[in-house]
C-alpha cells in the first residue's frame, strides 16, 4: 500500500495527462466527427462516398497501429511537435467516425414523420435539419456519444505505450520501481480509470433516462 | 438515393449537385495525388544527404524476399490464433456473465454486476498488464485472458439486455409448462436473446479481432509486432515505411473481410425474427464498447 501512497505525486500527473488526452481529442473528434457525419448525409454523393470510405477504413485500423503511425511515422516523415500532440491527432482521427456514426444514428433515431412534417410546411433541407430534426437528435445522442467517450478514457491508455505520460505509462514506471507492490499499484491506477468512466457512465444512464421520459 | 430531408432534384438541382460532386471528386483526388506526389519526393535528411523519394525501388525491393512474406504470414498467424482463442473465451465468459448478471438471487447478482461494472470499465492494455505482471503467465496468454474477459464482459451485457427485452410471457411459458428457472433460461429466454443479439456479438469479435494489436505493447509477437518493429530493425529503417504500409494494408483486409461477413450474418438473423423480439430502435445498449 505504500507504494501507492509513495507515488501519488506520479499517478496525479498521469491521470492528469489522461484527462488532458481525454479533453483535448475528444473535442477534436467531436468536431472532426460532426464534419463527417454532416458529409455521410448531404445531398453531394462524392462527399456521402467520401465519408463512408473515411469511416470504413479508420473503424477498420486498429488504435495501436493509428497511434504507432503518429508516433513513429510522422516524425520519420519529418513531422515532430512531440509525443503528447501527436498522440491527441491519433486518438483524435480514430475517434471521430465512433462520433460520427453515433450522431448519425441519433439523426435516424428521429422519426421519419418528423422530418415529413419539416418538409412538407415548406422548409428547405438546412432549416429543417437546424429547427426540428437537430434538437430531437442531439438529446437522443448524447447517451451514445458519451459512450463514444467512455471508450475514448480507455483508449487513452494506448497513448501510454507510445512515449506519453498518462495513467497507463505511470503504472508501468511505478510497477517496474515497485515488484512487491504489483496489486495494489495497478488496482489503484485501475481506480483512476474507474473515476473517469463510472462518473460519465452514471451521466450518460441519467440522460438516457430523462429522454426515454420525454418520448 | 431518396431521402425525406431534401426534394427529389429537379434538373437544375441534379445539375448542380452534379457539378459539386464532379468537382468534389477531383479536389479529393488532388488532395490524395499532392500527398502521394509529396511522401515519393527526394528530401534531404539533417545532414545534408539526399534520401530516395517513399516510392522508389529501393524502399520496396525487401519484398520480393519470400521470407518477409513468409514472416508476415506467421504474424497473421499469431495474430488470429490470438483472436480465435480469445473469442471462444469472450463467448462462453459471456454467456456465464449473462447467466450470473440476470441472477435471481441477490447474492449472486450484485457482486456480479460491481465485478462487470469494474471489468469494462478500465482498460484492455492494464488488464493485459495486470495479467502479464500479476500471474507471470507470459504475454500470449496475458493477451488472450485479457481480451476474453473484456469482450466477455461486454458480450454479457449485450445477452442481459437481450433476455431483458423479451416478453415476459416468455419465461412465464416456461415456467408455467413446468421447467426450472434455469432451464427456462436455458431453453427459452437464452436462444432468443443469442439471436437477437447477434449482430452486436459479431461486431465486438471484430472489436476483439482490432484489439489484438494491444498484446503488441506487452511484448507478443503478432503482425504489428513482426511488421512494423522486427522486419525494419532487420532490413534497416529505409523500409520502414514501407513495411508500414503493407501491415495497414493487412489488417484492413482481415477487418473488412470479417465486417463484411458480420454484416451478412447480421441481416441474416435480423430477417428471421418476429416482431415480438425486434431489437430496440436504440442504436445497441452497450454501443460505446464497440470502440
Amino acid at each position: 500500500m505504500d507504494a501507492v501512497i509513495e507515488n501519488l505525486p506520479t499517478f496525479l500527473e498521469g491521470f492528469r495527462n489522461t484527462l488532458g488526452l481525454l479533453i483535448l481529442s475528444g473535442s477534436g473528434a467531436l468536431v472532426l466527427g460532426v464534419i463527417v457525419a454532416a458529409l455521410r448525409i448531404s445531398p453531394v454523393a462524392s462527399f456521402r462516398g467520401f465519408a463512408t470510405v473515411y469511416t470504413e477504413i479508420v473503424r477498420n485500423t486498429p488504435l495501436t497501429l493509428v497511434l504507432f503511425f503518429t508516433a513513429t511515422m510522422l516524425p520519420y516523415l519529418q513531422f515532430a511537435p512531440g509525443y503528447f500532440p501527436l498522440a491527441v491527432i491519433g486518438l483524435t482521427v480514430y475517434t471521430s467516425p465512433f462520433v460520427a456514426e453515433a450522431l448519425r444514428s441519433g439523426v435516424n433515431g428521429v422519426p421519419v414523420g418528423q422530418a415529413e412534417a419539416a418538409r412538407s410546411v415548406g422548409l428547405t433541407f438546412g432549416q429543417s435539419l437546424a429547427y426540428v430534426i437537430m434538437p430531437q437528435a442531439v438529446r437522443m445522442v448524447i447517451p451514445p456519444l458519451i459512450n463514444v467517450f467512455i471508450a475514448l478514457t480507455k483508449n487513452t491508455s494506448v497513448a501510454g505505450a507510445f512515449f506519453v505520460f498518462e495513467l497507463f505509462g505511470a503504472a508501468r514506471q511505478v510497477t517496474n520501481l515497485r515488484g512487491d507492490e504489483v496489486i495494489p499499484i495497478l488496482l489503484a491506477v485501475a481506480a483512476f480509470y474507474l473515476i473517469i468512466t463510472i462518473t460519465l457512465g452514471q451521466i450518460a444512464a441519467r440522460v438516457e433516462k430523462k429522454v426515454a421520459v420525454l418520448r | 438515393m431518396t431521402s425525406v430531408l431534401y426534394d427529389a432534384p429537379g434538373p437544375k438541382a441534379r445539375t448542380r449537385s452534379l457539378v459539386i460532386s464532379v468537382v468534389g471528386i477531383i479536389a479529393i483526388l488532388a488532395g490524395l495525388i499532392v500527398l502521394i506526389l509529396a511522401l515519393g519526393a527526394p528530401k534531404m535528411s539533417a545532414n545534408g544527404a539526399i534520401q530516395p523519394g517513399l516510392w522508389d525501388a529501393t524502399r520496396w525491393d525487401v519484398f520480393t524476399d519470400v521470407q518477409v512474406w513468409r514472416t508476415l504470414g506467421n504474424g497473421v498467424a499469431a495474430t488470429l490464433q490470438m483472436a480465435g482463442v480469445a473469442a471462444v473465451l469472450a463467448l462462453s465468459l459471456g454467456v456465464f456473465f449473462s447467466f450470473i448478471r440476470s441472477a435471481d438471487h441477490k447474492l449472486i447478482r450484485v457482486p456480479a454486476a460491481f465485478v462487470l461494472e469494474f471489468v469494462r470499465g478500465i482498460p484492455v492494455l492494464l488488464m493485459m498488464l495486470f495479467i502479464l505482471l500479476v500471474f507471470a503467465t507470459g504475454s500470449y496468454w496475458a493477451g488472450v485472458l485479457a481480451l476474453g474477459l473484456y469482450n466477455g464482459a461486454i458480450i454479457g451485457e449485450a445477452l442481459r439486455a437481450g433476455i431483458q427485452s423479451l416478453p415476459r410471457g416468455q419465461r412465464e411459458a416456461g415456467l408455467a409448462i413446468g421447467l426450472t428457472p434455469l432451464s427456462t433460461r436455458f431453453r427459452i429466454e437464452f436462444p432468443q436473446a443469442f439471436r437477437q443479439m447477434l449482430p452486436i456479438i459479431i461486431a465486438q469479435l471484430v472489436v476483439l479481432l482490432k484489439d489484438t494489436s494491444l498484446a503488441f505493447i506487452v511484448g507478443y509477437s503478432e503482425l504489428l509486432r513482426v511488421g512494423v518493429r522486427n522486419l525494419p530493425d532487420f532490413f534497416g529503417n529505409r523500409y520502414a515505411f514501407s513495411f508500414f504500409l503493407v501491415v495497414f494494408a493487412i489488417y484492413l483486409a482481415m477487418n473488412l473481410t470479417l465486417s463484411w461477413i458480420a454484416r451478412i450474418i447480421a441481416r441474416r438473423s435480423g430477417s428471421k425474427l418476429g416482431k415480438a423480439v425486434e431489437p430496440a430502435p436504440e442504436p445497441m445498449p452497450s454501443g460505446a464498447s464497440a470502440i
